[in-house]
């Protein structure tokens, strides 16, 4: 920690910022120190640490300082870490919290995640060395002391070995996982070409392919991820999977539907089923194909679409025509309303109380009145009067 | 003479060659989906053998994730198209993504009365990456992208905007044209805008630009700043990064415009 140097944390001219992330804390080597939460800056020449709670406290580092950078996965109980060897302070260094170290790296640890992108960024500025086209205001700590240079050439080097190995390990596991990516993907290939082949014969020969054999081929289709060649979907929608589904929505759907007035939005419905399975969840697609498929098997949920193009479950017993009945009353007694202030008088989500005023409207109970200050629906008068 | 194609028994042999040809035909069929289905296991079971070696690599490598899902779009396959499909089940990919469009939409529902329904993509990562607590992986901005794009098909009005280098996200049914895009494009400079600046950097008659920017006010996007120097600014809330820190009641927010 005895590299870094006060600031004010200003930028120079011909520095840019590339990068900030919250909650990050200095470590000097395994040492805890007091730069517990800071913002950390990644400018073209500078890694810059400022006190979250104490603004003037402000420190930074010259990116020419760094050797080399390596990760640390996050852990229990730990977040994930980054580890930035340095050169030696050198002797015109300005004055910084600590006069010595005895270590020769520190780590930023990152409280509120962010350290993969941080990581990236930090890793293209050390290659491209972009401070060295753009010198700034201040002087650069360059290190041309020849005694710093032999000092890092002893200590260094047989870590630097270490984590050359540790790269090539990395880069190895890499390159084998794209390879087999690569083979793997080569046999999924073979899948679509099949499948794409098998559609040209149902095309063919429509009717001909029996409803079993529909049923077995979307399904097939719906395993691999493959968009149904016939009817460009990408779920190949009406599978057993999607029945089963169906049926299982309309049970867990029973009670909340009821809790909410009978009827809910789609993305309601997707966040509310996949909480609760909280493994194995449902695609959005997934979702959207079970709904279709609840009118025709005659379940007692159904799905409707808006005008608007919002997705709604609404109970069979849900009849929003009546409850747009109940709505004008609930306007009428107001004057007049917004979404929101009807959504709160009601207790429905902004989203549903804007698509029963609008129903409302389409039906010719309300009138809209359309300014900057919102859209506001007042009971429609010309109606009433005529 | 003895006409042809006339006549019942002719009649008779062509209906016996078709059914003859139909039958063939629903016997190719068959064989290709026997096929199918034979290579469907035997891919199940390489895509097994990749998962056990490979299925931390993907839950851990953002660039990796990228990777495969490029791959899959290059050959047709959309892995995140169905939990049931074998990508889900056995890498776990699925789960990962579907899990990320609860967050978003969740994240996105407890800001709408502050930006009306718009949010920075950075701003919904932190928020996205907050949420989810330490010990959950981390999450790439590629990660949010892909899962916004499944989650449109839920109908409440998840999009993305193209602003500065990156996107703005839409969560709300509100319709926005190309010139509401072009000015929220604009805004995205100093978080503001005025109609000067429209009329001059896009050529715009006053009265388009009027428009452009009531509309915004009206969903909420946008705050009008009547007491600024000059004249009002249209600011969007979307674009304010101070409001991190501060937790606004929506009567606060009422009250705070002026």
């Amino acid at each position: 920690m005895d590299r870094f140097s006060w600031t004010t944390g200003l930028l120079e001219i011909g520095e840019t910022l590339v990068v900030q992330q919250r909650g990050v804390r200095l470590s000097d080597g395994e040492e805890k120190v007091k730069f517990d939460s800071g913002v950390l800056l990644l400018s073209t020449h500078r890694l810059i640490w400022r006190d979250q709670k104490n603004h003037e406290c402000c420190i930074a580092v010259p990116l020419s300082q760094v050797v080399f950078i390596e990760e640390q996965a996050a852990g229990i109980g730990k977040s994930a870490k980054i580890v930035v060897h340095l050169h030696p302070a050198s002797s015109n260094k300005e004055p910084g919290p600590f006069q010595s170290s005895k270590y020769s790296y520190i780590k930023l640890s990152f409280k509120e995640h962010g350290q993969i992108e941080f990581y990236r960024r930090l890793s293209e500025e050390i290659t491209q060395r972009r401070w060295e086209n753009m010198p700034t205001g201040q002087a650069m700590q360059v290190n041309k002391d020849p005694q710093a240079g032999r000092v890092r050439a002893v200590g260094i080097v047989g870590i630097e070995r270490k984590l050359e190995e540790k790269r090539k390990e990395t880069d190895k596991n890499i390159s084998e996982a794209f390879e087999d990516l690569s083979k793997l993907m080569e046999k999924a290939k073979e899948m679509v070409e099949l499948s794409k082949s098998i559609a040209n014969k149902i095309k063919e020969k429509q009717g001909d392919i029996t409803e079993d054999e529909t049923i077995r081929f979307k399904s097939y289709l719906l395993s691999m991820g493959i968009a149904n060649p016939v009817t460009r979907e990408t779920y190949g929608s009406g599978t057993q999977y999607h029945m089963q589904l169906a049926k299982q929505l309309a049970g867990i759907l029973q009670t909340p539907l009821e809790e909410r007035g009978g009827i809910m939005s789609l993305t309601e419905v997707y966040c509310l089923v996949n909480r609760a399975r909280g493994l194995e969840l449902l695609s959005p697609e997934d979702l959207v194909n079970a709904c279709k498929m609840l009118e025709s098997l005659k379940l007692p949920l159904r799905l409707r679409i808006f005008d608007s193009g919002v997705m709604v479950i609404e109970l069979q017993s849900h009849n929003e025509e009546e409850m747009v009945a109940a709505a004008l009353e609930t306007v009428s007694e107001k004057g007049s309303l917004t979404a929101d202030e009807f959504a709160k008088l009601v207790g429905m989500s902004v989203l549903l109380a804007k698509e029963r005023l609008l129903l409302a409207e389409k039906m010719g109970h309300l009138c809209r009145d359309d300014s900057v200050e919102g859209l506001r629906f007042y009971p429609n008068l010309f109606l009433r009067k005529s | 003479m003895h006409r042809r194609g006339v006549g019942a028994g002719a009649i008779a042999r062509r209906k016996l060659a078709e059914a003859k040809y139909k039958e063939r035909g629903t016997v190719l069929a068959e064989d290709q989906l026997a096929q199918m289905s034979k290579q469907l296991d035997m891919f199940r079971t390489n895509l097994e053998e990749f998962a056990s070696k490979h299925k931390q690599e993907i839950r851990k490598n953002p660039q990796f994730r990228v990777q495969f899902q490029d791959m899959c779009a290059t050959i047709g396959v959309d892995p995140l198209a169905s939990g049931k499909g074998f990508w889900s089940e056995m890498l776990g990919v699925g789960d990962f993504y579907y899990e990320l469009g609860v967050q978003i939409i969740e994240v996105c529902l407890a800001l709408k009365h502050r930006n009306g329904g718009l949010i920075t993509l950075q701003e919904l990562q932190q928020r996205v990456l907050k949420g989810r607590g330490k010990f959950a992986q981390d999450v790439s901005q590629d990660d949010l992208l892909r899962a916004i794009k499944k989650l449109k098909v839920l109908g409440s009005g998840f999009g993305l905007i193209p602003v500065g280098g990156t996107f703005l996200v839409q969560s709300v049914p509100a319709e926005l044209n190309m010139d509401h895009t072009v000015v929220l494009q604009l805004a995205e400079k100093k978080g503001f805008v005025t109609i000067t600046e429209i009329r001059e950097s896009l050529r715009w008659e006053t009265e388009r630009a009027r428009q452009v920017l009531e509309h915004l006010l009206k969903e909420g996007m946008a705050w009008l700043d009547t007491q600024a120097p000059g004249e009002p600014q249209y600011w969007l809330p979307a674009l304010f990064t101070e409001l991190h820190s501060q937790e606004i009641t929506p009567e606060e927010a009422k009250e705070a415009i002026p």
